[in-house]
Parts: structure tokens; sequence; C-alpha cells
């Protein structure tokens, strides 16, 4: 859909990614990285660790090993919020709106702190972010009262408003009708022309592949697969992941 | 491009400061005309309205429920007692205090913060106890016995009480300007979002530990202010008084019956609790167990308390911490 990513240092790079929840071992040694422009997919079976991995590299968890690195500079030390304003954003897999405000405030909030804006240019990032993932008419609204599926526009608004570099977006599909994801693919292709750099994991692998320049596949905790999205999906790993009968 | 505007007032907003003015003029000239009793009375119902609103500010806006605001009721108290030792005037004393319990809450914020929920709560209850404990070491105080604010005294009776009343409407104006002031910029803002849900705050690029002290250092200076006002009318000081956890059981209700996350319902609150204690004041523990039941009735069975349930039902709001995105149509102006 795209010309192929450059090849020039990663936007965003994590390398050698352990993490322990307890004894038990989430992930394992991975290394990930994606490039400036890129938007790569990561899909694999529940309980692969994509989310943890997520958590890693928007620094909500802090890796038991390894470093993360974005445009060069290690961040491994850092927390989300500095990660979010250095140009990091994520969605949550299940929105996190925060309840209490409104649409607008959500999102105001989010490009006050995460994009630094002044008060005016905030107030005008904010709406552009509703205007975008069509939450407009929703703006004056409680957060409270949104359904699902605007709890989810509302997590890539408040995303979007934070005028991020690299966005992370964790199941932004699942539950939407044909014709609400056709939309959301569309914006997501449109986001990625804008220049942004995306991350992607989602189920819904027809949507994926409309926008993905490559495609990662985890499970149990590694990345076992990546390349052209046709090419991983038909590895014989990647089959034995998804169909089980390997590690159960 | 469509350009939007971000509107903050409303015409309710405007007319209530307006009459909040009105009522503040008429409060500063109160003395001349109100008898001793009345002008004591209000200086207490001042003390509780300040209470509500800092606890509120805590609790209802930033998520931070302390059952340990005591600590800094006392501590301000007794940092005033210390400087009027010292040779400070009396009444800068008092302001001082207060300013010397804000700092103090620095440091104590650092380890308090990092604990989340209950265990926060109970924490500060600590803290509020161990602090009390470290001031009756100190010999002005002596221990339980307590100690007064003989400084006071130098002042004619009728000039103490209204300069007591006078700092106790002052202190009170100013940190309701300023507590709604500070919820209406982005830091109010970042600390509901905290409130609403932590890790989410972080990930769109908030500093929930600055958000949270500088939330927490407002609130332990207004509690602060609040004792030494106190400290100013009762004369005396009392560790087990001062530092006693009925300061926050008298919060806690006037907030939860007033109306928690609203501006008006702490003060609401306070006037209710203000009358009640008129009334049943005399009743001693009993009082006290009838205080925390009618709590427990309200955060049970009308959380919203009396002021947010109205304002649900009726849809007014008097003072609004929110914004309001409005259409300003279509404009070639760049921001």
């Amino acid at each position: 859909m795209s010309s192929g990513p450059t090849t020039d240092q990663p936007m965003l790079e994590g390398s050698g990614i352990e993490k322990y929840f307890g004894a038990f071992r989430v992930l394992k040694a991975v290394d990930f990285a994606v490039a400036p422009g890129e938007a790569v997919g990561i899909v694999g079976p529940n309980g692969a660790g994509k989310t943890t991995l997520f958590g890693v590299l928007a620094g909500a968890l802090p890796p038991s090993a390894g470093t993360v690195r974005f445009a060069g500079t290690d961040l491994t030390g850092t927390g989300a919020a500095s990660r979010c304003r250095s140009g990091i954003a994520r969605t949550h897999q299940v929105p996190r709106p925060f309840l209490g405000m409104s649409v607008f405030e959500n999102t105001l909030a989010a490009a006050r702190f995460g994009a630094g804006l002044g008060e005016r240019a905030a107030a005008d990032c904010a709406a552009e972010a509703l205007e975008r993932t069509g939450l407009m008419h929703h703006a004056n609204r409680p957060a409270a009262a949104l359904g699902l599926l605007d709890r989810k526009r509302l997590e890539l608004a408040r995303a979007l408003a934070t005028r991020p570099r690299v966005l992370l977006l964790d199941e932004i599909g699942g539950g939407l009708t044909e014709a609400e994801l056709n939309l959301l693919v569309a914006l997501i292709g449109q986001l990625k022309s804008d220049g942004l750099t995306i991350v992607w994991i989602e189920h819904i692998l027809h949507a994926l592949v409309r926008v993905i320049d490559r495609l990662v596949c985890m499970s149990a905790g590694a990345v076992i697969a990546q390349g052209r999205p046709e090419v991983v999906m038909a590895d014989a790993e990647v089959r034995r992941a998804y169909l089980g009968g390997g590690v159960a | 491009m469509t350009h939007y505007n971000v509107e903050r007032w409303t015409r309710s907003g405007r007319l209530t400061v307006g009459a909040a003015l009105a009522g503040l003029v008429v409060l500063v000239l109160l003395p001349a005309f109100a008898s001793g009793l009345v002008i004591d009375k209000l200086t207490t119902l001042f003390i509780y309205i300040l209470l509500a609103v800092m606890w509120n500010l805590l609790a209802g806006y930033a998520g931070l429920v302390s059952v340990g605001q005591q600590a800094f009721f006392g501590v301000g108290g007794y940092l005033a007692l210390r400087l009027v030792d010292a040779g400070l005037p009396p009444y800068l004393a008092l302001i001082a205090g207060a300013a010397g319990a804000g700092i103090a809450a620095i440091p104590i914020s650092t380890f308090a913060l990092r604990l989340k929920g209950g265990e926060f709560a109970i924490a500060m209850w600590v803290i509020a106890e161990v602090l009390r404990i470290l001031v009756m070491f100190d010999p002005l105080v002596q221990g339980e016995t307590g100690t007064s604010l003989l400084a006071l005294n130098a002042y004619d009776p009728e000039l103490r009480r209204n300069l007591t009343y006078w700092l106790g409407l002052g202190g009170l104006a100013l940190m309701l300007a300023g507590t709604f002031w500070l919820l209406r910029s982005h830091i109010g803002a970042a600390a509901q979002a905290i409130r609403d849900d932590e890790d989410a705050a972080a990930s769109i690029g908030i500093d929930v530990m600055r958000i949270k002290q500088i939330i927490f250092v407002l609130a332990a200076f207004g509690c602060a202010l609040a004792g030494t006002i106190w400290l100013a009318s009762a004369i005396t000081f009392l560790p087990r008084t001062n530092f006693g956890v009925q300061w926050t059981v008298f919060m806690l209700f006037m907030v939860l019956v007033g109306g928690l996350r609203t501006f008006e319902g702490p003060i609401i609150g306070a006037l209710i609790f203000f009358l009640l204690q008129e009334v049943f004041g005399n009743l001693g523990v009993w009082y006290l167990a009838g205080l925390g039941v009618v709590a427990v009735g309200f955060a049970l069975y009308l959380p919203a308390g009396l002021w947010g349930s109205w304002q649900q039902r009726s849809g007014l709001q008097l003072l609004s911490v929110n914004v309001v995105l409005r259409k300003s149509g279509q404009s070639t102006e760049t921001p």
C-alpha cells in the first residue's frame, strides 16, 4: 500500500525485552523495531504478550531486562508520561476514558499535557482529534455516557491529541461493524500517509493488511515470525500457534 | 477549517461570583453591626467551610482520600505557637504557621503519595498521630496538658474577635478563589484525569506525582490555615484536640452530605454541619456517632450528596469547573 519503509535507525525499538510477572516469563528476549513512517501489525493468540510488549514500549511497565530506544534515545528508565510527551501514544485494549470528564475535556487534557500545547492551540488540537475520529457530536457529553464503540474512538482521539510520532493501537477494531471498520481503516491509513509511525495489535487480519507494511506474529512471549503479511500467515509455526498443537 | 471556542464561564457562574463578591463586602463590614456572638459563630463557620472545600479538593477532585488531614490542622497551630514564642506578632505567626505546614507537606507528600487508595488514607492518619506525639515532646506544649496562645490576650477582646474573624473570612475567600482557579486550570483537569484513571492519565503525558503534589500541598495549607484560625478563636492548644481525628470526620461528613466533586456541595455541607453542631453539639460521643451514621448513609444511598443530587435532577450548575466546546463558525484566523 505504500513505498517500503526507510532503513535508517528505527523510530521505536525494543531490544532483548524480558518481562516477568512474578515467576511467570511473559516476554522472552523480544526484539522489536519499527522504522519511521512504517506501519507494523502484531498478531498472535491470547496470552502471547502483545499487550505486555505495548506496556513496555509505552513505559507503563518497566521491563525486567532489555532496552527501549525512541529515535535513537534510550528511554528504558523513563515513565509513561515522559514517553508520551516525547511522542509515543497508545490506546488501551479495554478503553480507559476519564469518566468524570466530558469527551472534549478528555482530549483537551491530552493536547495540553501530551502535546504540550498552550490553551488555545490545545483546544484546536483536541477538537481536530474529535473531528477525525467522528466524536465531535459527543464533545460536551460526559465520557461515562459513551458506549463501547465510542469509548474506543475516544481512546484513539485522546492518543491523537497528544500529537504523537508513534501510535500504538491495541485492538482498536474489535467489535466494530464492517462499515465502522472501513472508516477506521481509512483513518489509520490517512494517519500513516500523514507520516505517523503505527504499530497495531489486531485480530482482524483483513483490516490489518490494508494498512500495514509488515506483520509480526507473537506466541508464548516471543516473536515467531515477521515479514510480508501473506508470508507470515503461511508460516508453519504461525499456523501451529493459532491452531494449537504445540504449547497448550 | 472550522474554529472552536472554549467556554469556561456560564451566565450562572458570573452571577454566582458577583453575588459572592457582594456577600463578601457585607461580611467584611459585618463586625460594625453584628454582635460578638454572631461574629464568633461565623468565624467557626468559615473554618468548617475551609476544611470541607480542602477535603473535597483532595478527595473529590484528585481522588486522594485522606483520614489524616488533622495532621496539618495541628501542625499549623503548633508552628504558629512556636513562631509567637520566637517573637513574631501573633496574627503574622498564624499565617506563617499555616505556610510552614504547607511547606512541611512537601516532604510528607514524597512518601505518602507513593501509596494508593486505602493505604494512603491510613498512612495519613498514622502521620497525623506521629506528628501529634512529636509535638507533645516539645516543652512549650507540655505534653497532654497543652498550652495557650497568651500573646493574643494583649489585644482588646473585641478587636481580637474581629481580627480573627477577618483572618478567617480573608483566608476562606482567598482559598475559595484559589481553589476555583486551580480546578479550572489544566492542573485541575489533570487532577481529575488522575482521579478517574491514574495509568491512563500518565499515558497522555500527565506527570501524576507532580500534579498530586500540587493538590496535596494546597490542601495541607488550607487545613493548616483552618487550624491556625481555630487556634486564634479557641486560644488553647491541646494536642489531642488539635490533632484529633474528629476534624477529618467533620470534613468527610460535610463533603459527603453536601456533594463530593461539586464545588458548591461542601459549602452547603458545612452550613448543614454548622447548624447540626449548634443543635446537637452538646451530646458528645453520641453526636459524633450520629454524624458517622449519617455520613455512611449518604455514601451508600445518596453518593452525590444533597447538592450533587439536586444538580443532577435540575441540571443547574452555579460554579462549574468544566469547559464546554462551542463552534465559532468559519474563520480564516489561525491561532
